[in-house]
């Protein structure tokens, strides 16, 4: 009898109880075939596995094509709703989950707290990068300085009018449902919008920091299975069955030099390189003199390499010797998002997390290797690219406070006038 | 420290006394009953109520019935308890904030204590070290940030400690990652649910200790006021809401919580704005109070001195007509600090219950009288801290958006860290900006390149 997980008082889970789909919960639907019809037809001859394998691999590719329309298609608006998109469905997904798990989908209140939630974390995270990177439109709209000043201290309101909601809500027999879902829910918005929130600041780093981080934990995945597929033998870890060494190893060396070249191909663009300004037009600008990162630059070989290439230096860019950091990160670490989620599917015996991609899950399912990739570009762009953004300073600078301003502008007039950059002025009263 | 003193028997004295409980319960339980709802199953390995009152105070009290007994231990704990919180002041910055982490982790392993006991997870291998591992990571951040903030002097000066703050976000998401990792490696294949259950369980857990136990070291270092002033609203919250109910108590405020009244409710409110006003008149006056906490690079020591600033200093308001009428004073001098401590015991008394109720409806719903035995009469600390939390949360908010302003001297940092040339085109916007805005005469700054 399979109890383990479920707390003392055999509230927890699902366990071996239902293996039918409930009738208690009529919206979530247990695997339904999702595939369009005209696929259908199309591979109507086949056996089921080939099918499968078809669709999968049509899928993927249409999911790839999609992926780079949007980028080159991109006004930055259409890119960041997608991203918005691609959140809610997340914590759709997972919330939907954590309702079944709980049988608590009729619950009173709860789904309403949950979105609430939602949109008060997300109003929070977008709030600060308004402020952080749309310093010039927030100059000139009166309303808007003022919800940018107080931020803070709205968006803590708006979340204790969502926390007392809560405590008022609680019902005498549903106490530990509540708190479940409550944590469950918290838990949720910490993984999914917090790292939602890092890719767009990646984002607005520069758009190859964040095509070149997905591109290759997609590489990863991809290069791996067909490793995989071919060597595969000696298996990898319990919770995935069917990963082996050989596919990690393979996946490892193929997503290094595809992030390699890849990373050449797109330094060479300032639609990519260049971070994303909000000019005074109101219009996204991407423009600017391309920084030392992406000029190209000579390296000598190591000597070792020299006798087997026979060449002396080579014109690299040094980004992508940062790309060689990025690419192993997702490729020996990346897996280990993929593992937690696999856990988490068998923890709570489910085969995907939904069905909105025929033949591949739901939307966590592609993105669960993503997660830890962008908080690590974002970790990694912090500590050892960026120093602090002359234009973003100047932001946090026009929203002080104007004594503060006063205090700022002589301290740095005295840095200044002692660094020699401007003649000591005379000083009036 | 009381609570830390009187911690009663060790772990192992309370799992034998636990075990023979368990044994003489199990023996009175008839085979084959399941437990109900309303029996709290003793854990093995999970201590349980145990009496923690000193023998000294049992001796004193043993003429007393049991309910006069409890009121007893309670008060006197409580006057315990406030005694040790002005001692602590007094001693100074550096000590409060090793009280701070101190309970902290104390709150920290309570809570995960009730996990433990919640799933039967105590024997889960690994999982005891990862909980306090993911404690030590989110402290390490937490503190390394502080630590970069305050004493910015002092990490330029050592080499190892400038190394250790410019890569810190590296260092910490490296550490937290090397422990997501373990976990991953460490999922049992029967018990995969009760360890993402305790994952949660514990980061859910960090987020509200941690994250808020931090906010309250910030607010302290703005001033020792800032400190002083929520908790001790917040206590007297407590004491005055019980004293009204005790008294005049009748209509029940809250389901969750049965003893709690409207009428202790309203009274406790406007008897904690009163001791509010009364308390930040006294304490504003002392510039140890008043001052933000500033470490002295070359004494190697915290310093609380400094001029105090406008809203530590005597003004004279006009009052409403309303309240001239009546009282008979055309103006009243106050420090302007005191209008704000207004709006602090008037979130302490009507927002704060809400943590209390919400700590109550955990208690409810995992079936536990207290969240551990530590304080006798009280129950454990976090029993003490639960409203506490969320004043902690709205200070350094409050702080943040009307006193302060975002910190000045991160983005003072930032600008000195960046090159000489864009520090220049940075002061000359600057320099038109302000000078639009009228707080720079233009013939000021004739000669600025």
């Amino acid at each position: 009898q399979d109890t383990d997980g479920d707390d003392r008082f055999g509230l927890g889970g699902e366990g071996d109880r239902d293996s039918k789909p409930d009738t208690d919960t009529p919206e979530v639907q247990p695997s339904v075939d999702n595939t369009p019809k005209c696929l259908n037809k199309a591979l109507a001859g086949m056996s089921s596995r080939w099918k499968n394998w078809w669709i999968r691999g049509i899928l993927t590719l249409t999911m790839i094509s999609g992926f780079f329309l949007i980028i080159y298609m991109g006004p930055l608006p259409l890119m960041l709703m997608v991203h918005l998109a691609i959140q809610i469905k997340c914590f759709q997904e997972i919330i939907t989950i954590g309702y079944r798990v709980y049988h608590s989908y009729e619950l009173p209140w709860f789904r309403t707290l949950s979105w609430y939630f939602l949109l008060c974390v997300n109003y929070f995270f977008y709030g600060e990068t308004v402020a952080e990177n749309f310093g010039n439109l927030v100059q000139r709209d009166e309303p808007l300085q003022f919800l940018v000043r107080y931020h803070r201290f709205i968006s803590f309101a708006l979340y204790l009018s969502g926390f007392c909601m809560f405590v008022l809500s609680l019902v005498k027999k549903h106490y530990r449902l509540q708190f479940y879902m409550f944590a469950w829910t918290h838990v949720t918005l910490l993984i999914v919008v917090s790292q939602s929130h890092l890719v767009i600041q990646n984002l607005f780093e520069g758009l190859i920091w964040f095509i070149v981080p997905i591109s290759t934990v997609i590489c990863n995945d991809i290069t791996a299975y067909i490793c995989g597929f071919f060597f595969g033998r000696t298996p990898l870890i319990k919770l995935s069955p069917k990963k082996t060494w050989e596919g990690f190893i393979g996946g490892f060396f193929s997503t290094v030099l595809f992030g390699f070249i890849f990373a050449y191909l797109l330094a060479q663009y300032n639609y990519f390189v260049c971070p994303v300004e909000y000019s005074e037009s109101n219009s996204f600008l991407i423009d600017c003199e391309p920084s030392d990162l992406f000029v190209l630059q000579d390296y000598t070989l190591p000597s070792v390499l020299q006798t087997v290439l026979r060449w002396k230096t080579v014109k690299l860019y040094p980004f992508q010797i940062h790309s060689i950091a990025l690419s192993s990160f997702a490729s020996l670490i990346g897996p280990f998002g993929g593992f937690f989620a696999s856990g988490f599917k068998r923890a709570f015996k489910i085969k995907d997390f939904a069905d909105t991609i025929p033949g591949h899950g739901g939307i966590m399912d592609r993105f669960d290797c993503q997660y830890l990739v962008a908080t690590f570009v974002h970790v990694y762009l912090t500590s050892f690219i960026r120093g602090p953004n002359p234009s973003k300073v100047l932001q946090q600078v026009l929203v002080l406070q104007p004594e503060q301003q006063l205090s700022i502008f002589n301290t740095l007039k005295s840095h200044l006038t002692e660094t020699g950059m401007i003649p000591p002025a005379i000083r009036g009263p | 420290m009381t609570e830390l003193r009187h911690r009663g028997p060790g772990e192992d004295d309370v799992l034998k006394q636990q075990q023979q409980q368990q044994q003489q319960e199990s023996e009175v339980r008839t085979d084959g009953e399941a437990p109900s709802d309303s029996e709290i199953k003793p854990d093995p390995g999970v201590p349980s109520t145990v009496d923690d009152t000193p023998e000294v105070l049992n001796k004193a009290l043993s003429g007393m019935s049991s309910r006069w007994k409890n009121w007893w231990v309670r008060g006197i704990l409580t006057l315990a308890m406030i005694s040790f919180f002005f001692i602590i002041i007094y001693l100074g910055p550096m000590v409060l904030m090793m009280i701070v982490l101190c309970v902290q982790i104390k709150c920290f392993h309570e809570i995960i204590m009730i996990g433990y006991s919640v799933y039967h997870s105590y024997h889960l291998p690994w999982f005891r070290t990862l909980s306090w591992y993911f404690l030590l990571c989110v402290n390490y951040f937490f503190y390394g940030e502080t630590v970069t903030d305050y004493f910015s002097a002092l990490v330029q000066r050592e080499e190892p400690l400038r190394i250790l703050s410019k890569y810190h976000r590296f260092i910490s998401f490296t550490l937290y990652l090397t422990g997501f990792c373990m976990f991953v490696l460490s999922l049992v294949k029967k018990h995969y649910r009760l360890q993402f259950y305790m994952f949660g369980w514990t980061h859910v857990t960090l987020l509200i200790v941690v994250t808020q136990s931090h906010l309250i070291i910030h607010n302290l270092f703005e001033g020792m006021i800032w400190f002083i002033v929520p908790i001790s609203c917040v206590i007297c919250n407590d004491i005055m809401a019980y004293m009204f109910g005790f008294f005049f108590g009748r209509t029940p405020l809250i389901k969750l919580s049965p003893k709690k009244t409207w009428e202790g409710f309203i009274g406790g409110f406007f008897a904690t704005v009163v001791f509010g006003l009364l308390l930040s008149y006294v304490m504003a006056g002392w510039r140890y109070f008043v001052c933000p906490v500033e470490f002295n690079n070359d004494s190697n020591r915290f310093e609380v001195d400094c001029e105090p600033s406008d809203l530590f200093q005597l003004q004279d308001y006009t009052l409403p007509s309303v309240l001239q009428s009546l009282i008979g004073w055309e103006t009243v001098r106050i420090y302007p600090f005191q209008i704000h401590s207004v709006a602090l015991s008037a979130f302490a008394s009507l927002i704060g219950p809400f943590g209390g109720f919400f700590a109550s409806g955990f208690k409810r719903a995992f079936k536990i009288k207290d969240f551990a035995n530590t304080i006798p009469g009280h129950g454990g600390i976090m029993d003490r801290f639960d409203c506490q939390y969320l004043m902690a949360t709205f200070v350094n908010v409050y702080i943040g958006s009307f006193i302060r302003g975002p910190n000045p001297s991160r983005v003072m940092q930032q600008l000195l860290a960046l090159r000489l040339d864009q520090q220049l085109h940075i002061f000359n916007t600057l320099r038109a900006h302000l000078i639009d805005k009228g707080l720079l005469s233009a013939n000021q700054e004739a000669t600025a390149a």
